[in-house]
């Protein structure tokens, strides 16, 4: 049989899956392993122990200076932040998405001048996004709007352009008003595709988040991230990093099987990572 | 199914074979790497690797030494900590917390100078230290610009309680000043005299009124000096040669000097004035009599419950004395068992006698 054809066991499926993991923490032991033979003080690569006992100090012991749980306050604040940008822009992704892609008036004045600001690296303008919005959580935000927004509107409005023209002609046969075709037409056939959306733009959300927390913040998952690299303190910001995948990946499982749940339709028969 | 998991942990040795490997080890060498980073005190280090200054000390001692500038003052630290580089340049205060708190035994090789003004606070619209109460102080965190608000505020009988502090990119100081939420930032130069520049904001401390306590030092690994003597040797007999070039006023100093300010962005003028907020040691002398100094263990006591109590010295330190410090009358701050930083003036005596 071709290998294009023969496809694993539920089991063999799980154990492959579970190879890379495996073999990145090994290859992970070995090398702080050595490296702690030589400096059992080593900062780089410290034991998985210390690491856990970090994680365990950041998530249960009140900080010496202000009386938090570090790791909740910075999660709690991080997805704060997070949830809310993100919010921003699928509202904005909706609303713009469908005016783009339904009315050609507006597509013909917005979907030029999308596509070059989606272009811009948020990053590089960032002295002007201080200067609008202050230094606080606005500006926080607003760099994960500028970040994601713009390609969630496109790809919104690719989708409204995506439905076949078959059903909307139908529809204006049947007479139905343009705000009509909008709520009983476009809009469910674009709510899943908005999950799909939401989910490609928590990436690049979670990179904006990150950098806009390392500039000036005072809590965050970025913030701690960037201010205990100070002393080089591999073992909270690798526990870090494990928690903020992990957070990415509930995320993207939760908006995944919410998916599944509401638009059944709109899965079935496909092989969908 | 198993041989493919046998095969993985093979490659996975593999490949982090070279993350285990550690450079710097103990050993006689003939090839050396030192790093730096841009600030006011270090630019002569990118001159000696650019003039060939240091190429001349190293080949009378038949090694090689190859100066590398690091972009990130606090990504070099890391890179000499982690083993990449035998020696870096960096403040007394980060040298105890990065590398000797975790465990890379160093050594103070030349002792360069201290900062004399080049730190300070700003405040906007306000202009006495005592006014900083309730403020926001936007400034690099756990930085010496943190250490030196801890001492101002104590001279006003503040504590950090009176205020907030917000960790912002040295980076992006200049812009967050243009910002109305910032108040108060806390900053070093060059970035410190183009925001005092701006029309409402007043200096009201700065390091001259904490002198000698933030010092600049190329550090090195001590089990890398004690194997290779040469090493120290012709660093600092580089290092000072020069020193007695830019510090004079003849065409060559001249010369040296405006190839540092247009290596550090900015003008013959720009960086004369920026020398003149460093207490820069030019001779061996001056810099081994304040390595020897009675002040450098008072320092280096305040630095050390300074970061013990941000909690920067690791969860296993169990008191500000966890890393030990030894000066050069053999008297030791903290754990003498753990001695993990060592002024050591004996390199730079032998540049004052002459002996290099």
């Amino acid at each position: 049989m071709r290998i294009i054809n023969r496809k694993p066991s539920r089991l063999t499926a799980l154990a492959l899956g579970l190879l890379p993991f495996a073999a990145t923490v090994i290859a992970y032991s070995v090398a702080s392993h050595y490296r702690r033979l030589d400096n059992p003080a080593d900062k780089l690569l410290p034991s998985l122990d210390s690491m856990a006992a970090a994680f365990w100090r950041m998530a249960t012991v009140p900080d010496r200076r202000s009386g938090d749980l570090l790791l909740w306050l910075d999660t709690f604040d991080s997805l704060w932040r997070l949830g809310t940008g993100m919010a921003v822009s699928t509202v904005l992704a909706l609303s713009l998405g469908i005016a783009i892609g339904f009315i050609p008036h507006v597509r013909s004045a917005l979907a030029p001048y999308l596509a070059t600001f989606s272009l811009i690296p948020p990053i590089t303008i960032l002295p002007i996004l201080f200067i609008t919005f202050g230094l606080g959580e606005l500006a926080k935000i607003a760099l994960i709007v500028i970040g994601t927004a713009p390609v969630m509107i496109r790809s919104m409005a690719q989708a409204v352009l995506d439905i076949p023209r078959e059903m909307i002609i139908k529809a204006e046969t049947l007479g139905a008003s343009v705000w009509q075709m909008v709520t009983r037409l476009v809009l469910p056939q674009l709510l899943p595709r908005l999950i799909t959306a939401l989910r490609l733009g928590l990436v690049p959300a979670w990179i904006f988040l990150i950098s806009a927390e390392a500039i000036a913040s005072t809590s965050g998952l970025g913030y701690r991230i960037f201010l205990v690299r100070r002393y080089l303190a591999m073992d909270v910001i690798l526990p870090y990093v494990v928690w903020i995948t992990l957070l990415g990946f509930l995320l993207d499982l939760l908006l995944l099987q919410a998916s599944r749940r509401l638009f059944r339709w709109a899965h079935q028969g496909v092989d969908a990572l | 199914m198993l041989k493919s998991i046998a095969k993985a942990t093979l490659l996975a040795a593999a490949l982090s074979l070279p993350l285990s490997l550690t450079p710097a080890k103990a050993e006689v060498k003939t090839d050396f790497k030192v790093c730096w980073s841009i600030y006011v005190g270090w630019m002569p280090w990118g001159y000696l690797q650019d003039s060939g200054l240091m190429k001349k000390w190293a080949d009378k001692y038949g090694i090689s030494v190859e100066i590398v500038q690091i972009n990130d003052y606090v990504e070099s630290i890391n890179q000499y900590t982690a083993g990449e580089y035998d020696g870096c340049s960096m403040t007394n205060m980060d040298a105890l917390s990065i590398p000797a708190g975790g465990g890379v035994d160093t050594t103070a090789l030349i002792v360069g100078d201290y900062s004399n003004g080049n730190d300070g606070i700003i405040l906007k619209d306000k202009t006495e230290l005592a006014d900083i109460k309730g403020q926001t102080v936007n400034l690099v965190e756990l930085s010496v610009s943190h250490y030196l608000l801890a001492r101002a505020l104590d001279t006003v009988g503040l504590s950090e309680q009176d205020l907030t502090v917000v960790n912002t990119s040295d980076a992006d100081m200049i812009a967050a000043y243009q910002t109305d939420d910032v108040t108060a930032v806390v900053t070093w130069n060059p970035l410190l005299s183009e925001i005092e520049a701006q029309p409402n904001a007043t200096k009201v401390f700065d390091s001259a009124g904490i002198p000698g306590e933030i010092i600049d030092i190329m550090m090195v690994n001590t089990e890398t000096l004690a194997d290779n003597p040469d090493f120290g040797k012709a660093l600092t007999g580089a290092w000072y040669e020069l020193m007695a070039i830019m510090s004079s006023d003849s065409d060559e100093g001249v010369a040296a000097r405006t190839a540092m300010a247009e290596a550090s962005g900015t003008d013959l003028a720009g960086y004369d004035a920026q020398l003149a907020t460093t207490k820069m040691f030019f001779t061996p002398e001056d810099a081994v009599a304040f390595t020897k100094s009675a002040e450098m263990p008072k320092t280096m006591k305040f630095v050390a419950e300074f970061l013990f109590e941000k909690g920067i010295l690791g969860e296993g330190a169990p008191s500000p004395e966890f890393v030990g410090v030894s000066f050069p009358d053999g008297s030791v701050y903290g754990d003498a068992a753990n001695v993990k930083l060592k002024f050591d003036p004996s390199f730079m005596t032998m540049a004052a006698d002459g002996t290099l």
